[in-house]
């Protein structure tokens, strides 16, 4: 309960420095300086727009249809929101003790693409209905590459809790880190990172939303808070699936720094807080990297995306499948 | 292409472009140089930031820029030359004459004509700089001054005489009397003069037709 808690306000706060971070980020890459006018160096500049949007009209079009379009952002971050209810924080707090909370996480994610599908019918708009389908056509097709990934990992770990993933990773810093340890699980991380980007719709695979060409394609006839609820979704999915990376291949909320001989260092650097600070700047490092992945490649074009998923990534990612279990048996053998 | 070749070129081409790019990002530490574009090697400089925050920052302009108008109306002699050569007609004179020399610009000219109204309106001014050209007494300049944007268009319209109405009226009347004087005093004319007059006046082989627009013919 109390990661839940803490998750909660951790999205909040991340939210508002993430989307400054990503302006910024976009900035330096392109040679400007980014939002500067806001506190020193435009630090608050996030906080300012958060305040407009808030005072802004709930606008409701004629033509739309009303329930489903009022509750369809409350379902999208619920089903992203409730993935954080199974993700350890540190040794001590382990979220929640489902036995299966791999399963459930990947489960009910997947559950935000209705919330996506109503969000852009009941907009009885052709740009978002045309958001929604490219957005239920990506994520579905996704899911199994980035399924299969999880699975080359489960393989190897024996197990679907995520706490025990963390626990098996426990000991002597970036050596036991399971990308290190099994280093076949490379492959299987770059599956899971592109599947991650296209399953959080985001740039090269952020046809749903392709302001450019479908205005802003499911969230379209959104105004003020339900358009917010929106955004803090995509960034509560960006975290959800750098956390579970972090936690599947780079050692959770584990210290990365070796024990050298005489200086114990990894227990140095274990703890309650310390595995939290690891946990989530290691999250936070991969949520650069995707930062980083959106301001250099371009959108890719429907017929693209769906040929990546289902050509390249999920063929390999079966490959991938049968060469980790070849692994799990010469480890046991 | 082949699936192979398309999964290498794929990483190759991803790589690339993400090499490029966090190179451009550690490279923002850097700030560009205030430069304008005719300083050495400026296009070599293309390394960090590009932006210029404008109210606080500015890129220097050229000494030679043409941008805003002053005249120095202590040192201007009322020629009228810049508002003759003036190809838009923006500048606007209203000379009152002087019944004497009232006193010397900064490079010696005498002053015989007061400016009742030297006005320049920037908002028709083309920037041509020939009114700075001809100006004999180099009153008339092009400062470096570019930012003179305003919500009313009149704005634009500055006035360089310092004289105030009393004053005008007042030299205006000074003039009349000087001049009435000068006519009830002046000296008969000579025949000199007269015979000037009779000449025969030798007419000048006319010069080419000025060119005129041929009419545009009416769309139907």
């Amino acid at each position: 309960m109390l990661t839940f808690v803490f998750y909660l306000f951790f999205l909040l706060i991340f939210v508002v420095f993430a989307v400054y971070a990503e302006r910024k980020t976009a900035a330096f890459i392109q040679n400007r300086l980014g939002p500067m006018e806001v506190g020193p160096k435009g630090i608050l500049q996030t906080i300012a727009d958060l305040l407009k949007m808030l005072q802004k009209e709930d606008i409701r079009a004629g033509a739309v249809d009303l329930g489903p379009f009022l509750i369809a952002p409350f379902i999208v971050f619920t089903a992203v929101f409730a993935g954080f209810s199974v993700l350890p924080l540190n040794q001590e707090l382990s979220g929640s003790d489902a036995s299966g909370g791999l399963f459930l996480l990947i489960a009910i994610i997947s559950l935000d693409v209705i919330g996506i599908l109503i969000a852009g019918w009941a907009s009885n708009n052709k740009y978002s209905l045309f958001g929604a389908m490219r957005s239920v056509a990506q994520i579905i097709s996704y899911e199994i590459p980035l399924g299969l990934a999880i699975l080359c990992v489960v393989i190897i770990t024996g197990t679907l809790d995520l706490q025990e993933t963390s626990l098996l990773q426990t000991g002597n810093g970036i050596i036991r880190w399971n990308i290190v340890q099994h280093p076949v699980l490379i492959i299987p991380f770059l599956i899971f990172f592109v599947a991650g980007l296209a399953e959080s719709n985001r740039t090269p695979f952020d046809l749903p939303e392709s302001e450019s060409e479908l205005i802003g394609g499911y969230h379209t006839e959104y105004s003020g808070f339900r358009w917010g609820i929106f955004m803090l979704s995509e960034y509560g999915m960006m975290l959800l699936l750098s956390m579970l990376g972090t936690i599947l291949f780079f050692g959770g909320w584990n210290s990365p720094l070796p024990n050298i001989v005489g200086v114990e260092l990894f227990e140095m650097t274990s703890g309650p807080v310390w595995g939290s600070f690891w946990l989530l700047s290691k999250a936070l490092l991969l949520i650069f990297i995707q930062m980083w992945v959106r301001w250099t490649l371009p959108r890719l074009r429907v017929d693209q995306l769906m040929s990546l998923s289902w050509k390249y990534l999920t063929p390999l990612s079966l490959l991938m499948l049968f060469i980790c279990g070849m692994w799990k048996f010469w480890l046991i053998s | 292409m082949s699936y192979f070749g398309n999964i290498s070129h794929a990483v190759r081409t991803t790589r690339k472009g993400l090499a490029l790019t966090i190179r451009y990002f550690f490279s923002a530490r850097k700030k560009r140089k205030k430069e304008w574009v005719g300083e050495n090697n400026y296009f070599e400089k293309a390394e960090g930031t590009f932006t210029v925050q404008y109210p606080k920052e500015e890129i220097p302009v050229p000494d030679h820029g043409r941008y805003k108008l002053h005249n120095e109306i202590d040192d201007c002699i009322v020629c009228d030359k810049c508002a003759k050569i003036c190809p838009v007609d923006c500048i606007e004179i209203e000379p009152v004459r002087a019944k004497e020399v009232f006193g010397k610009t900064s490079d010696g000219t005498s002053l015989r004509i007061h400016a009742a109204k030297f006005d320049i309106d920037m908002s028709k001014c083309c920037f041509c700089g020939l009114c700075t050209v001809v100006c004999p007494t180099e009153c008339l300049t092009m400062t470096n001054e570019y930012d003179y944007s305003t919500h009313d268009i009149l704005d634009h319209n500055f006035s360089f005489s310092k004289m105030t109405e009393k004053e005008i009226d007042e030299k205006k009347k000074e003039f009349e009397e000087y001049q009435s004087q000068k006519v009830v005093s002046a000296p008969p004319k000579s025949d000199a003069v007269k015979s000037v007059a009779k000449m025969p006046v030798i007419k000048k082989p006319g010069a080419k037709p000025v060119f005129k627009p041929r009419p545009i013919p009416k769309k139907k």
